[in-house]
């Protein structure tokens, strides 16, 4: 009720009409005639009566304001008494105003985005009905999310705690809906996968369980409602037109719903397709072996009342008997379910490893702000003392000093969370619209929500009475009669103070931030010119799949070698090779190896499991790779001559001792064949700029065929020349192929984006920390040089020389900053230790982080000292003394 | 009007309570009524009732509401709340409480000690 009467008080106030005091005017005035009344009735003449009742009703205005403050609704007016005094202060000192903002602005706009991004990634769920009961299922103890599709069969059937289990994976396709032929994304689903999820379409219908009758016998597409409006334009009568795939018939049967963007956070399919077609859209239906894990993820919605631990060790039991019945394919089948939006443990626990140790910085740049601001609060309300002093004099409650100080203070937290939430909305929007990598629809949705809001208007409050609280010991200690006796020079001693204290955090915050980002940028310079066993630069890669121009069996090989041809015809192109996928691209295929004495081919008796990567003779040739020992393939490696294969110094080392021993010797693939060892090449990176060494083995083509093809061109030339060149090459070959050219350096985008955004966060955070040191040090030496301006012209006049005057007046200042440097470089050391999961050999002990780190410190400080500095020696002692 | 004696501070709520339990009265009303069962005892500067009232109304221990008066004039009413009616009778008897007090401190003679 109070708060409701507030309210209206404030909108009376807010409107100048007050009906609420004109009705209090009315019944003082109607106390006045009725006394006048009864005075009249005694005699006297009605306006003698009147001017007799007002007498005796005593202070008429004095009454007026007590019952307007007894009748409540003075919270609101005291406060905007109190703002107005703020902004009228703040007004005064726009240099104070105007740095406290931005400086707030900053650190709410970077945990802003932060969270956002954590928002968007982690904290919110897929956009399907009931998403708390929906999970991924993931094999064995390193959490991996694949599956084969046999397995995936049995564990849909065998389990008796999901209401349904779905299962898709990803394929890129060749769209043709007229005569363009142009790459898409798809997710291959099962024919369950919309009526798991429980999505109904927007338009038209999806495909179900029962369309599925088995290898190509469901040329169904469904459509995104982005895509449709997009690709399509939104028109409604694409439902039931015949478009081609990769040169086969299929139906647009519907369109789902807006919200429903596949079951990825941050990869949309441009249309879903069923995974029966995989033949006609990958050029190969390798559904049937158990052995192939080619299922991305497994997923569905738990039974009501089924708990995630219920379904565990369901899904185990499940487990075991796949492990009795197929020994030879499935190994230790244990499960554990994840959340699907990520892809899995393996991927998603480190992005939100990354992205907590990201929003616990951004909360340190928020702590190092509020300190910065205490500080600034304390030296105003120091120099405000004065004020302080006569207002408490003059009778002001200290609460009432209080509350206009924090007015302040919340007054800039939240013009400065303001702007800071409108930058972080022009960052976010950009983001989502960025495509980081040209070769995959990777995106990073991360439009903020009023969840972001809310969070951002929180932590401004927060802040705003975290630092707003600075000042409050300081006013409740005033003394107003020393302080008016005294004037304002009243000295502090030389122990350490609260403002100092806030200094010294603020500074090891910094450094914390400074060490964290330089580890980062070093680390990323570091594995940017070390060795990935091929060499990136002037080559181009021209990516296609065959089977997305119609082609199958004997004819893809046949095509892969005319293009190869064709290509290498180029002017200035030196060599051409081809390759499924290069290393460093998603999607690495690896096979299983054993020992040539192994009999018992199952998993748990593999050698290694190397990725495999199956390549025409010239490969190495154009991708620059150093052949060791031996030979490359040759195109008489076919099908007719024994199977061989080039493995790096890794592979050879560990399976057969030494580099020297393996040309010639044999070992067993996972189907029992004997394979030769021919040729020995470097070690390099296949999956990961971070992995260790690690075997690989390349394969000859013609042994191995495949339609996914990478051909790398090696040549000098101007890429735009070279791209158009290829073009027309591969037009003149076949007209309906499509395919993408990158330079390889582009391409490698993709393997160096975790490190490069990790290193771009970590470096603006840095920035940012050292940005808030220098205006928290050039804020205190200013002040502490304000402050003894006389002291030092005293000084001067004395004959004192620069270096004790800089002494005197800065000193204090370095000597804080070299205690905060310390701490923070510390701090920052132990942090790395996290920093080196994700940002490729990020050593914390390495020498030129530390120096780097104590240069830059050394720096800052110089930099924020130095108009202070200037100030303390251009200091004339007969002005100064004359003035005072 | 010199035989008046000052109200003691807190106590023009409590008199304000006992005079509307009696029926609903506007603010003058309160004020003769106060007059009338104090004996006109008591010094009350007229308009000091107001902040009083509106005090009370806050604290949700009376209600007002517009009417007619005796004289034909608009006038606003209060009467008691079930939360006022209540108040009443705890401050009345704690006031009771505190006058017996103070009455047989003042009036304890030596040889009582």
């Amino acid at each position: 009720m109070r708060l409701l009467d507030s309210l209206g008080s404030l909108w009376e106030k807010l409107f100048h009409r007050s009906p609420k005091n004109a009705e209090m005017e009315e019944e003082l005035r109607s106390h006045i005639e009725h006394r006048a009344d009864d005075l009249e009735r005694s005699g006297l003449g009605r306006t003698e009566a009147e001017r007799r009742a007002r007498i005796e009703f005593g202070g008429y205005e004095r009454y007026r304001q007590e019952s307007h403050e007894a009748a409540g609704g003075q919270f609101f007016e005291t406060m905007g008494q109190d703002v107005r005094f703020s902004l009228r202060m703040l007004r005064k000192s726009p240099g104070f105003t105007i740095v406290a903002i931005l400086t707030l602005a900053l650190a709410i706009g970077a945990n802003a985005v932060v969270f956002a991004v954590m928002n968007a990634l982690v904290l919110r769920p897929l956009r399907v009905p009931h998403p708390q009961s929906l999970y991924a299922i993931q094999r064995g103890s390193d959490h991996a999310i694949n599956h084969s599709y046999p397995d995936y069969l049995d564990l849909r059937d065998r389990n008796r705690s999901f209401d349904g289990v779905a299962a898709y994976g990803l394929a890129a396709v060749g769209l043709n809906t007229g005569n363009n032929p142009t790459p898409a994304w798809v997710y291959e689903v099962t024919g369950n996968y919309f009526d798991a999820l429980d999505v109904h379409p927007y338009l038209g219908r999806f495909f179900h369980a029962s369309d599925e009758h088995g290898p190509n016998s469901a040329p169904y597409i469904v459509l995104p409602y982005a895509y449709w409006q997009s690709r399509f334009e939104s028109d409604r009568g694409v439902v039931g037109r015949v478009v081609q795939l990769n040169k086969h018939p299929f139906t647009i049967l519907g369109v789902a719903p807006p919200e429903f963007r596949g079951t990825l956070a941050f990869l949309y399919p441009d249309f879903w397709v069923p995974i029966v077609d995989q033949e006609q859209l990958e050029g190969a239906y390798v559904l049937d072996a158990r052995g192939n894990r080619n299922i991305l993820m497994v997923l569905g919605h738990l039974k009501a009342g089924v708990t995630p631990a219920q379904a565990v060790a369901d899904l185990n039991s499940v487990g075991s008997y796949l492990e009795k019945t197929y020994p030879k394919d499935d190994g230790h089948m244990t499960f554990s379910l994840t959340r699907p939006g990520l892809a899995g443990d393996w991927f998603g626990r480190p992005l939100e490893a990354f992205l907590a140790a990201l929003m616990l910085l951004a909360g340190l740049i928020l702590l190092a702000a509020c300190a910065n601001l205490g500080s600034l609060f304390a030296a105003r309300a120091a120099d405000r003392s004065r004020e302080v002093a006569l207002r408490l004099a003059l009778g002001a409650s200290r609460r009432r000093i209080l509350r206009g100080l924090f007015t302040e203070a919340i007054l800039i937290s939240l013009a400065g969370g303001a702007v800071g939430v409108a930058g972080s909305i022009v960052l976010l929007r950009w983001l989502s619209a960025w495509r980081p990598l040209s070769s995959s629809p990777l995106s990073i949705p991360v439009n903020p929500d009023a969840k972001v809001y809310l969070v951002a208007l929180l932590l401004a409050l927060a802040s705003g009475f975290l630092f707003g609280a600075v000042p409050v010991r300081q006013v409740l200690r005033t003394d107003p009669y020393q302080l008016v006796k005294l004037g304002s020079s009243i000295r502090m001693g030389q122990r350490m103070t609260l403002r100092d204290l806030l200094l010294v955090v603020q500074i090891a915050i910094c450094a914390v931030l400074v060490t964290s980002s330089m580890v980062a940028v070093r680390g990323l310079m570091r594995s940017l010119d070390s060795n990935f066993g091929f060499d990136p630069q002037n080559a181009m890669l021209l990516s296609t799949a065959l089977t997305m121009g119609g082609y199958s069996g004997e004819s893809v090989p046949a095509m892969q070698k005319r293009m190869i041809d064709a290509l290498a015809t180029i002017p200035g192109v030196q060599s051409v090779g081809s390759v499924d996928r290069p290393p460093l691209h998603y999607g690495a295929n690896t096979s299983t190896v054993f020992r040539e004495k192994t009999t018992e081919l199952k998993p748990s008796n593999a050698a290694a499991e190397p990725p495999t990567y199956r390549i025409s003779p010239e490969y190495f040739a154009a991708a620059g790779t150093t052949m060791l020992a031996g030979r490359s393939f040759t195109w008489h490696d076919d099908k007719n001559a024994p199977r061989v294969a080039v493995v790096n110094r890794q592979f050879a080392s560990k399976i057969f001792g030494s580099a020297s021993n393996a040309i010639g010797r044999y070992f067993k693939t996972d189907d029992g064949a004997r394979v030769q060892v021919v040729g020995i090449v470097e070690d390099g990176k296949y999956a990961s700029l971070t992995e260790d060494v690690h075997p690989a083995m390349f394969l000859p083509l013609l042994q191995s065929p495949t339609s996914v093809t990478t051909l790398v061109v090696r040549s000098r030339r101007d890429p735009q020349q070279l791209t158009a060149a290829i073009k027309s090459k591969v037009q003149e070959l076949d007209r309906g192929l499509p395919f993408d050219t990158t330079m390889w350096n582009q391409e490698l985008d993709g393997a160096l984006f975790a490190s490069r955004m990790a290193t771009w966060a970590l470096g603006v955070m840095g920035v940012m920390g050292a940005m808030l040191a220098i205006t928290g040090i050039f804020g205190m030496a200013a002040y502490s040089v304000s402050k003894r301006l006389r002291e030092l012209g005293i000084r001067i006049a004395l004959g004192a020389q620069r270096k004790q005057v800089l002494e005197a007046a800065l000193g204090r200042a370095f000597q804080l900053l070299a205690f905060g440097s310390a701490a923070g470089l510390f701090l920052g050391l132990l942090a790395t230790k996290v920093l080196a999961y994700i940002v490729y050999q990020a050593s914390p002990r390495d020498p030129w982080v530390l120096s780097g780190v104590v240069l830059a410190m050394l720096l800052l400080g110089l930099l924020a000292t130095w108009i202070p500095a200037q100030r303390a020696l251009s200091v004339n002692p007969l002005t100064l003394l004359r003035e005072e | 009007m010199g035989d008046q004696a000052q109200l003691l501070p807190g106590t023009l709520d409590l008199l304000i309570l006992r005079a509307v339990s009696l029926g609903p009265l506007h603010g003058y009303g309160v004020l003769l009524r106060i007059g009338q069962i104090s004996g006109n005892a008591l010094l009350i500067e007229q308009g000091a009732l107001y902040p009083g009232l509106f005090r009370l109304v806050r604290q949700g221990l009376l209600k007002a509401s517009w009417g007619t008066s005796e004289n034909n004039r608009r006038a606003k009413f209060y009467e008691l709340t079930a939360a006022g009616r209540r108040r009443l009778r705890e401050e009345t008897d704690n006031w009771n409480r505190l006058a017996t007090a103070i009455g047989s401190a003042l009036a304890a003679q030596p040889e009582e000690i």
